[in-house]
C-alpha cells in the first residue's frame, strides 16, 4: 500500500499489506494474518524442493542486481559438511531506497519467516540479519520479534519441533554504505573494516568466516513466504509485461512529488501511470525534470524516457536505466541537476573505502570538478575531464560503488549538458539566482 | 542516559590531559559485572570473537558517550585483537565518536533527496538554534553537536534526522524549535 498514505487502487499489496498496523509486528498478530505456515510447510519439504518453487516462480533478488533467488539458493549445497551462513542485506543506505525499514518496522515476522525457510534450504544453522546503525527503530521491532520467535520454539535447536536448528541474529553496523556490498558485510560481520573482497571466491563457495554463504536482500526474503503459500504458478502469472520480471516490488519514492511514499506494484506496471496516478504528479505549479529509477547508482533518466517505461528488470534498461533497488528519486523543474549530482558525487567519495586507486582518486577529483562548476569555476575541459575520469571508474575495482558514481555523472553530462554548458557560460548556477530573486 | 553524561565527562577530562591520560585519571574498565555477561551472551552468537566487535563496540558508545582509546585497548584485551587493529575498525565506520560529543548528537540528512527538498535550511536552523557555530563543533554548554550525515534511509519523509538515537522525520526548519525543547 501506499505508506504512509493510503493504498492506491492499481497497487497490489502484497509485502505491504500490513504496513501501518501495529498489531502485525506481534507474533500473534503475524499468525492471526496467516504467518509462519509457510515456515512450517517449508520444514516438511526438502532444500532441493523449496529452490525448485523459487525457481519456477521467478522470484529475483529486489536488492539491485536482481539474480534469480531460487539459481542462488542452488549453488549452496547443503549436508556438505560445512558450516553454511545466510546473511540479510538489511543495510538500507542507497540514497532514495527505505523499503526495507518498511518491511521491518512493520512485518518483521515476514522478515522472519522469510529468513528462517532460506537458512533451512541452504542447509545454514544460523542467519545474521545486518541492518544499518540508524535504522534504530527497525533495530528495536526486529529484535523484539526474534525474541518472541525463539519464546514460542519457532527460532532454536528444534524450530517449529523439526528437528532443524535455526538460529537468527540481530546485527548493527555503524554507519558505513559500502557494507551493502555482500563481501564488505561480510568483512564487517566478521568484525573487521568493511572493506569489498575480490570475487572469486564467491560467496557460496567461500563467504562469511570462511564458509559458503548466501546473501539476501530483505523485501526478496519477505516474498518468499508468499511464494510458498500461494504456489509458484500464482506468483509466475504476475507479471504485466515479460516472463523474466514475475511478482510484486515495492517501490520507494521521495523528491520533488505530491505523494512520496511507498509503493507495492506488479512487475512491468507502467511508469507513467506510477508517477502521476500513484504518486500524484508534480508539486503545483511545476513540472518533473528528472528521475533516478533504482536509487542513486543507476542512470538518470529524462522524463521522456521515464514516461515510456515500463517498471520491471528489463524495462527500465531498454529505456536508459535500470530497475536497482526501486527508490525512485524524482527532480522537478526547480532543481538543479548539477548540484544534486555533484552532491551524488560527495556522497559516494565519502563512502568510497579507499582501497582502489580508481575510486577513491575519482570520486574525490569528480566532486571536485562538479563543486567548481556549480560555483561558476567550471570549463568546457571539463567534460571530457569527467568523462575520462568515469571511464577509468567504470569495470575496473573491485566493487561497483565507483561505477555507481561514474552512472549518474556520465548520465547526467549526456542527458542534461545545456545546464552544464549554462554554468559555464554564465559563470553561475542559473537556479541559485532564480532562488535569490 | 546518567551514566553516559558522567563516562562522557570523565572522557572529556582525559582528552584534555596531556600525553597519557592513564594514571591521571584511572580508567573504569567497562565490561565488569553485567557488562561482562553481555558480551559474554555475544560471544555465543559467533563463531570468532573478532565478530563481536562492533557489537562490543556498540556497548563502549551506549555506557560511556564514545569510543576512547583506553576503551579500545580494553577490548582488544578481551577479544584477542591488538589495539592498532580495533582503532582501525573503529575509524571505519562513521557512527562510532572517537572523542565526547554533545548530549544530543543530532544527524541530518543532506544527501539529494533531502536536498531537493530542503535540507539545507533544516541545517541552517539547527546550527542557529543550538548555539553549535559550525558542523561537527558541540554548542559551548555541552548541550548540543549538530553533523550532516549521508542518506539515512527515510528519503521519502524529507528530512529525516537522527538525535542520538531518535529519528525524526519530515523535519523543516518551522518544527526545529519545537523538536529541539524535547533534548534539553
Amino acid at each position: 500500500m501506499g505508506y504512509p498514505h493510503k493504498s492506491h487502487p492499481k497497487e497490489t499489496p502484497i509485502l505491504s499489506k500490513y504496513f501501518g498496523e501495529p498489531q502485525a509486528r506481534t507474533l500473534d498478530g503475524w499468525k492471526e494474518r496467516g504467518g509462519y505456515r509457510a515456515l512450517q510447510q517449508a520444514l516438511g519439504m526438502t532444500p532441493a524442493d523449496i529452490v525448485n518453487v523459487l525457481k519456477e516462480s521467478g522470484l529475483r533478488g529486489r536488492g539491485g542486481a536482481g539474480f534469480p533467488t531460487g539459481t542462488k539458493w542452488s549453488f549452496m549445497k547443503p549436508g556438505d559438511g560445512k558450516a553454511h551462513y545466510l546473511c540479510v542485506n538489511a543495510d538500507e543506505s542507497e540514497p532514495g531506497t527505505f523499503k526495507d525499514r518498511e518491511i521491518m518496522r512493520w512485518t518483521p515476522h515476514a522478515l522472519l519467516e522469510g529468513t528462517a525457510i532460506g537458512a533451512y534450504s541452504i542447509g545454514a544453522e544460523v542467519a545474521y540479519i545486518y541492518i544499518r546503525g540508524e535504522f534504530t527503530e527497525p533495530l528495536r521491532v526486529m529484535e523484539a520479534a526474534v525474541k518472541e520467535a525463539y519464546a514460542a520454539g519457532i527460532l532454536g535447536s528444534n524450530a517449529m519441533g523439526s528437528g532443524h536448528r535455526i538460529d537468527i541474529h540481530v546485527h548493527r553496523g555503524a554507519g558505513a554504505y559500502i557494507c551493502g556490498e555482500e563481501t564488505a558485510m561480510m568483512n564487517s560481520l566478521e568484525g573487521r573494516r568493511g572493506n569489498p573482497r575480490i570475487k572469486p571466491p564467491f560467496p557460496a563457495v567461500a563467504g562469511l568466516f570462511g564458509q559458503p554463504t548466501t546473501i539476501n536482500n530483505v523485501e526478496t526474503l519477505a516474498a518468499v513466504p508468499h511464494v510458498l503459500n500461494n504456489g509458484a504458478a500464482w506468483y509466475k502469472a504476475m507479471s504485466l509485461s515479460n516472463p523474466k520480471s514475475t511478482g510484486s516490488k515495492l517501490f520507494s519514492v521521495c523528491g520533488n512529488v505530491t505523494r512520496p511514499g511507498n509503493y507495492e506494484v506488479v512487475l512491468g506496471f507502467p511508469f507513467k501511470d506510477f508517477l502521476y496516478d500513484l504518486c500524484g504528479g508534480p508539486l503545483p505549479g511545476r513540472k518533473f525534470k528528472a528521475v533516478i529509477p533504482g536509487g542513486s547508482s543507476v542512470p538518470i533518466q529524462t522524463m521522456e524516457e521515464a514516461e515510456s517505461t515500463l517498471m520491471d528488470y528489463e524495462g527500465f534498461v531498454a529505456k536508459g536505466s535500470m530497475l536497482g533497488s526501486g527508490g525512485v528519486i524524482i527532480f522537478d523543474d526547480s532543481q538543479c541537476m548539477v548540484k544534486h549530482i555533484a552532491r551524488l558525487a560527495r556522497f559516494y567519495a565519502h563512502e568510497s573505502c579507499a582501497q582502489c586507486t580508481q575510486c577513491r582518486e575519482g570520486t574525490a577529483w569528480t566532486t571536485k570538478i562538479l563543486e567548481r562548476i556549480e560555483a561558476g569555476g567550471g570549463t568546457m575541459q571539463d567534460f571530457e575531464t569527467l568523462l575520462e575520469i568515469a571511464d577509468n571508474m567504470t569495470g575496473k575495482t573491485i566493487c561497483v560503488l565507483s561505477d555507481s558514481c561514474a552512472a549518474p555523472v556520465v548520465s547526467g553530462i549526456q542527458k542534461f549538458k545545456h545546464e552544464f554548458e549554462a554554468h559555464i557560460t554564465g559563470k553561475r548556477c542559473p537556479f541559485r539566482a532564480t532562488a535569490a530573486a | 542516559m546518567s551514566a553516559q553524561r558522567e563516562g562522557a565527562t570523565q572522557g572529556e577530562a582525559m582528552d584534555h590531559s596531556s600525553g597519557g591520560s592513564i594514571g591521571e585519571i584511572p580508567y573504569r574498565p567497562v565490561f565488569v559485572g553485567a557488562l561482562k555477561e553481555e558480551l559474554e551472551a555475544l560471544l555465543g552468537r559467533y563463531p570468532t570473537k573478532m565478530a563481536a566487535l562492533l557489537p562490543a563496540l556498540w556497548i563502549i558508545q551506549r555506557e560511556r558517550g564514545w569510543v576512547s582509546e583506553e576503551a579500545m585497548v580494553e577490548i582488544g584485551q578481551q577479544l584477542e585483537l591488538t589495539p592498532a587493529y580495533v582503532k582501525g575498525v573503529v575509524t571505519f565506520y562513521t557512527m562510532y565518536h572517537q572523542h565526547p560529543v554533545g548530549r544530543h548528537f543530532i544527524q541530518v540528512c543532506t544527501t539529494s533527496p533531502c536536498g531537493a527538498c530542503g535540507a539545507e535550511k533544516v541545517v541552517e536552523a539547527l546550527l542557529a538554534q543550538t548555539g553549535c557555530v559550525d558542523l561537527g563543533a558541540t554548542s559551548p554548554d555541552g548541550r548540543y553537536t549538530v553533523v550532516e550525515v549521508e542518506c539515512l534511509g527515510a528519503c521519502g519523509f524529507a528530512t529525516p534526522i537522527m538525535v542520538n538515537d531518535d529519528f525524526i522525520e519530515s523535519v523543516t526548519p518551522e518544527k526545529v524549535p519545537q523538536i529541539l525543547t524535547q533534548f534539553k
